[in-house]
């Protein structure tokens, strides 16, 4: 048998819970396979709707068919965490609890996976793209943003709990959501509780006491290739599912080639590496706050 | 009017709608969860086109599907001018079917990397890049000859043609499957030509082109 170094050698990428789909996405009795970390997982659910996942074994092919609730008849089983709509898995130690979201449990709340998309590029860039708002004029016009509206006024940012916070964040919308089509200034919050998971909230149009939550959480399949889970949760009894899931996706298609034509694809951290403007802030605290953390894969650490 | 079956993200879905918008013909989408939802492979969908793919077209009742086909009815029917399905000359319309006949390859190789990178698709990966780089090439040739003829177009007519919009999108997003153009000066041109066509829509992914001269 043959040892191989792990391509991931970050103790702190490697012991987080990583996103691999969406639960009601995972087929069951059936072995699918996925790549995290550069490591070949699979994965599957059992009749009863419990999730295994382990590091794929030949014994155990994509496609075959399999009785989850069995032993997985040698292969290593990984921690299995079912949370948020979305199977987290790990190859490390990864801590007992993922990032709390309290919000998921609003009971007016609609929870979906909005689409499972494959990105050539780094975790963190998907990560920093998502909390720009500079490109949404440009990038979304029509529908996050509209020009000559271009400017985004200051915003606070601040590292709190551990996670990195921006707030305050105002931005001349035409097109909030799949069925608003009328212009708004909206306030958004931006929220990074895990180096590669960002969310975005903002008061409801439906009900302003109640904010929805548009996120991607990534799925690091190598240092430069993931696949962005978007979730949304939001309070929206007008629209169809398939209305929602479209206008994200649409969103993020816009994104796309943008992200695959950054370079390098890897995040530079060191500060002297990329010219930031007053708009980026949420960016280099969040690539300090990368740094601060000890995160090598994805990135291009800075020089010590 | 027509109802479009159609998913925002689908090359082939978009084909349908950059040749009604070209030709100013109303339509009404009817969007399909294709992604991440499959509605498309589902039961009832299949009452509608039972080989479960879209694009579909309800024009007044007339159901028709499959990409390609679509686009030669749309163009038969709603252009006036003949200029778009050329079917007044017989030597330009041969050359209309070839080059649809090999946009069915662009779309089974180029847009093929596109799904199996964005959504995960179970292709090889590998031979639908070569496979599109095979087909790229042939088109980039055949261009820049046409442009030495003074000719900007896929067929030898001076009027696009539904070749073009069958093979454009399969070119233009081909990034997204891993193919770089950056060796298809010719093809890099066409699109910008295609992309200056008066009523040229965009979809995501595509980016709109400078005016030009």
């Amino acid at each position: 048998m043959e040892i191989t170094q792990p391509a991931c050698t970050d103790p702190v990428i490697w012991n987080q819970w990583h996103v691999i789909s969406a639960l009601d996405e995972v087929p069951a009795g059936v072995v699918s396979e996925t790549l995290l970390l550069d490591e070949r997982i699979s994965f599957t659910a059992t009749p009863a709707g419990e999730h295994r996942v382990w590091r794929s074994s030949i014994r155990l092919p994509a496609g075959a068919e399999i009785d989850g609730s069995a032993p997985l008849n040698g292969a290593d089983a990984l921690p299995v965490k079912p949370e948020y709509g979305y199977l987290w898995t790990s190859l490390g130690d990864p801590p007992d609890d993922l990032f709390p979201l309290p919000e998921y449990h609003h009971p007016r709340r609609r929870n979906m996976n909005a689409g499972s998309v494959g990105v050539a590029t780094s975790a963190p860039r998907a990560v920093e793209n998502f909390l720009d708002l500079a490109h949404f004029p440009y990038v979304h016009e029509g529908s996050l943003g509209v020009q000559p509206h271009t400017e985004v006024v200051e915003y606070d940012v601040e590292v709190r709990d551990g996670e990195v916070h921006a707030t305050k964040c105002d931005m001349m919308v035409p097109k909030v959501g799949a069925n608003f089509d009328e212009p708004v200034v909206m306030r958004y919050r931006y929220r990074v509780p895990h180096p590669y998971c960002v969310m975005l909230y903002y008061d409801s149009l439906p009900d302003p006491s109640v904010e929805d939550i548009c996120a991607i959480w990534v799925q690091p399949m190598s240092a430069e290739v993931v696949r962005a889970h978007n979730y949304m949760g939001v309070i929206d009894d007008a629209s169809t599912n398939t209305d929602i899931k479209g206008y994200q996706l649409l969103i993020f298609a816009q994104d796309k080639p943008i992200l695959e034509n950054q370079h390098p694809k890897r995040l530079p951290l060191d500060p002297r590496a990329e010219t930031p403007i007053r708009a980026d802030r949420s960016a280099i605290a969040y690539r300090r706050w990368l740094s601060d953390l000890g995160v090598t894969y994805g990135v291009i650490p800075a020089a010590v | 009017m027509i109802k479009l079956y159609d998913y925002v993200l689908s090359v082939n879905c978009y084909k349908q709608r950059l040749m009604m918008s070209i030709l100013g013909v109303e339509y009404e989408p009817v969007p399909v969860d294709f992604f991440p939802g499959w509605e498309h492979k589902g039961e009832e969908f299949r009452k509608i086109n039972p080989l479960g793919h879209i694009p579909v077209i309800d024009d007044d009742g007339y159901i028709l599907w499959d990409a390609h086909a679509i686009l030669v009815y749309l163009a038969a029917k709603y252009d006036p001018s003949g200029r778009w399905y050329p079917t007044g000359d017989p030597g330009l319309l041969g050359e209309t079917a070839s080059w649809m006949l090999f946009a069915e390859g662009t779309t089974n190789t180029a847009s093929a990397a596109r799904l199996c990178v964005n959504l995960g698709y179970d292709f090889d990966l590998e031979a639908c890049q070569a496979g599109a780089h095979r087909l790229f090439r042939v088109l980039d040739e055949h261009l820049w000859f046409r442009e030495r003829g003074g000719r900007s177009w896929v067929c030898s007519g001076d009027h696009p043609t539904i070749a073009d919009i069958a093979l454009f999108p399969d070119v233009v997003l081909s990034e997204e499957g891993g193919i770089s153009r950056l060796d298809y000066p010719a093809l890099r041109r066409w699109t910008d030509r295609v992309k200056r066509i008066p009523g040229f829509e965009l979809m995501p992914g595509i980016f709109p082109a400078s005016p030009g001269r």
